[in-house]
């Protein structure tokens, strides 16, 4: 940030520090007022409550699971996104950022017809025991829907990054393909790729619209706050809001620190 | 050893057009042309990261054309080293040594004997982005050398160096060929290629325009593209003797040429530029110190005015304006002197 200078006084410039700031009003003032308006006593009574505490913990680990198995997948979309050239490849980056477009909750429809019962997926799923609507196999699926543009994007920035002559001195130094990609493209485009990690796991811990159509119960916070609402109204639902949105903080919050701490370790590079 | 054959191949808006070459074994065979002359993408074609779209590529009788890159024992040194920044220098000198079946005590004794030849063993455990240009090129060249490969090729590998750096890994390169191991070397400076090469092959515009030795390619240049390609007709090898304190360079039959101040290596090249030599009908006493006396040979015209050709017991061609050649009166079959100044006589080491 440049000092204050004669040229930032410019009116200008104090437009545009005018118009920032509206904007981060905009996002601070909803939530700060929610913040002020719950006491210290009713966010620890909230705390203490089953369901409130399941439905967090629930939408905690359903994200990572969701991540981290759809990650498999994604990562190496990712790779041949950022290496290869293939006719139409313009239309796969369109599907890929298609669920950011998509009304949310149209997509739960879809993604309900999908893996329901009857569904092809549906009756594969049942047969080893996994069923998807109402329980969590479902709402993974609805997060990762909604979240997979994130992850594939990040990590296929990262695969971009790292210049293809280091994987060609690879292969001439005898390393296969798949050696290549484990030990020179991977390891240097992991940041990226745990950025979009973090984005992906955050994204889906988020999300509503897709997951409570696909799987109303359990109820996932989001779930959990609407439901609080819709039967009780806003100083009911307001304590679990708080409680959420500090959690969901504090867990990114970590997850940026320990990502740092990444970048530390492979430094100058 | 290598043997390529009518290579073609279109890239984009270039290509490469019947290439052909013999490198023999223990050779430094160097390609030679300016940048976009299609050179490195002859070497990439060789180590296998591109596929040629014609012709064939043979290394000890085997067709390898259509090989995979891991199969065909051939090192490939990139421009910009491509050393791996997230492994340390240790990790990078055995990156090809790691699917391999030796035993650990046997693959850091690779490492490190390869480490100390290439004087990067006390960087071992550092990492490639603390490393000067110059180690990190050492760490590129060990770290493809540690598997003896049959074929080093080395593209631009002087051109991001210093001179000083360039003067080093030049003795280093020539070191490493003179153990035995085979390399193709791809550059644009001359000079490089003079000092280095068995066999220079100059490239333009994804052809061979002439292949031999530096003699044969710039005193017998057979093409006015690689004739102006250094724009040197004064080309010579010559070994260097001391008389009086000072180096006198002897081609020709038995000619002495006053070099520049030294010191200089036993053998060589000697270049002089045609505008540097001063014709005349008689000697003359001047600062100059080499004045030979000749008979002109021939007279061209040129584009750049007329060249005087001159047997002064070695070849000469001398660049002077028609007016001059007039005014001394100037035949063919005349008698002639030639006089240039010590120091306008450049000397490469070969």
């Amino acid at each position: 940030m440049k000092p204050l200078s004669s040229s930032s006084l410019q009116p200008f410039n104090l437009l545009l520090v005018f118009l920032g700031g509206l904007i981060l009003l905009f996002i601070m003032a909803p939530l700060a007022g929610m913040f002020l308006a719950t006491t210290p006593l009713q966010l620890f009574e909230t705390a203490r409550e089953t369901e409130v505490r399941d439905s967090i913990w629930l939408t905690i680990w359903v994200s990572v699971a969701g991540t981290m198995i759809f990650a498999l997948a994604a990562i190496p979309l990712a790779y041949i996104l950022a290496r290869k050239e293939f006719p139409l490849k313009k239309l796969v980056t369109g599907i890929i950022e298609l669920p950011i477009v998509i009304p949310h909750s149209a997509a739960g429809i879809a993604i309900l017809g999908f893996v329901s019962r009857d569904s092809v997926v549906g009756k594969i799923g049942s047969s080893i025991g996994l069923d998807f609507v109402g329980k969590p196999a479902g709402i993974a699926v609805a997060m990762a829907f909604v979240s997979l543009p994130f992850l594939i994007n990040a990590a296929r920035d990262g695969f971009a990054g790292v210049p293809v002559r280091l994987e060609k001195a690879a292969l001439t130094l005898g390393a296969s393909p798949a050696r290549t990609f484990f030990t020179i493209s991977l390891p240097l485009a992991w940041r990226n790729i745990v950025s979009g990690l973090i984005l992906m796991f955050a994204r889906g811990m988020s999300e509503f619209g897709a997951v409570i159509v696909v799987a109303y119960h359990p109820m996932v916070a989001p779930v959990l706050i609407y439901e609080r609402f819709g039967s009780f109204g806003l100083k009911y639902a307001r304590p679990a809001s708080v409680l959420f949105i500090l959690i969901s903080l504090v867990v990114f919050i970590i997850l940026r620190m320990l990502y740092q701490e990444k970048k530390e370790d492979h430094s100058g590079r | 050893m290598l043997k390529i054959q009518n290579i073609s191949k279109q890239y984009g808006i270039f290509s490469i057009r019947d290439v052909s070459f013999t490198v023999k074994k223990g050779e430094y065979f160097i390609l030679l042309g300016v940048s976009g002359a299609g050179k490195s993408v002859v070497l990439e074609m060789i180590a296998g990261l591109i596929r040629p779209d014609a012709g064939n590529i043979l290394l000890e009788g085997r067709d390898i054309t259509h090989e995979k890159i891991q199969g065909r024992g051939i090192g490939l040194v990139f421009q910009d080293y491509a050393v791996f920044p997230h492994l340390t220098v240790r990790e990078n000198v055995g990156y090809s040594l790691r699917s391999s079946h030796l035993s650990h005590v046997q693959k850091k004794k690779m490492i490190r004997d390869v480490a100390v030849k290439m004087n990067i063993d006390h960087l071992l455990d550092r990492r490639p982005s603390t490393l000067s240009g110059g180690e990190q090129q050492r760490v590129a060249l060990a770290r493809t050398l540690v598997q003896n490969p049959e074929i080093l090729l080395l593209d631009e590998p002087l051109s991001s160096l210093d001179s000083k750096l360039r003067s080093d890994i030049r003795s280093l390169l020539r070191k490493i060929n003179r153990e035995g191991q085979t390399v193709i070397h791809v550059t644009h400076d001359y000079e490089e290629a003079i000092a280095l090469a068995d066999t220079i092959a100059v490239m333009n515009d994804g052809e061979i325009i002439q292949c031999g030795t530096p003699e044969e390619v710039f005193a017998h240049p057979r093409s006015e593209f690689v004739a102006h390609f250094i724009g040197i007709r004064n080309f010579y090898r010559a070994t260097v003797v001391t008389e009086d304190q000072w180096d006198m360079a002897v081609v020709g039959d038995n000619c002495r040429i006053r070099l520049g101040p030294g010191p200089h290596s036993a053998t060589g090249f000697v270049l002089i530029g045609s505008n540097d030599i001063i014709l005349s009908r008689t000697a003359f006493d001047s600062s100059a110190t080499n004045v030979f006396r000749g008979v002109v040979r021939e007279i061209v015209p040129t584009r750049s005015g007329m060249e005087v050709n001159v047997d002064a017991g070695f070849p000469l061609f001398a660049l002077i304006t028609a007016p001059s050649l007039e005014h001394l009166g100037i035949k063919e079959g005349s008698d002639i002197f030639v006089t240039f100044k010590a120091t306008s006589v450049r000397f490469i080491p070969a």
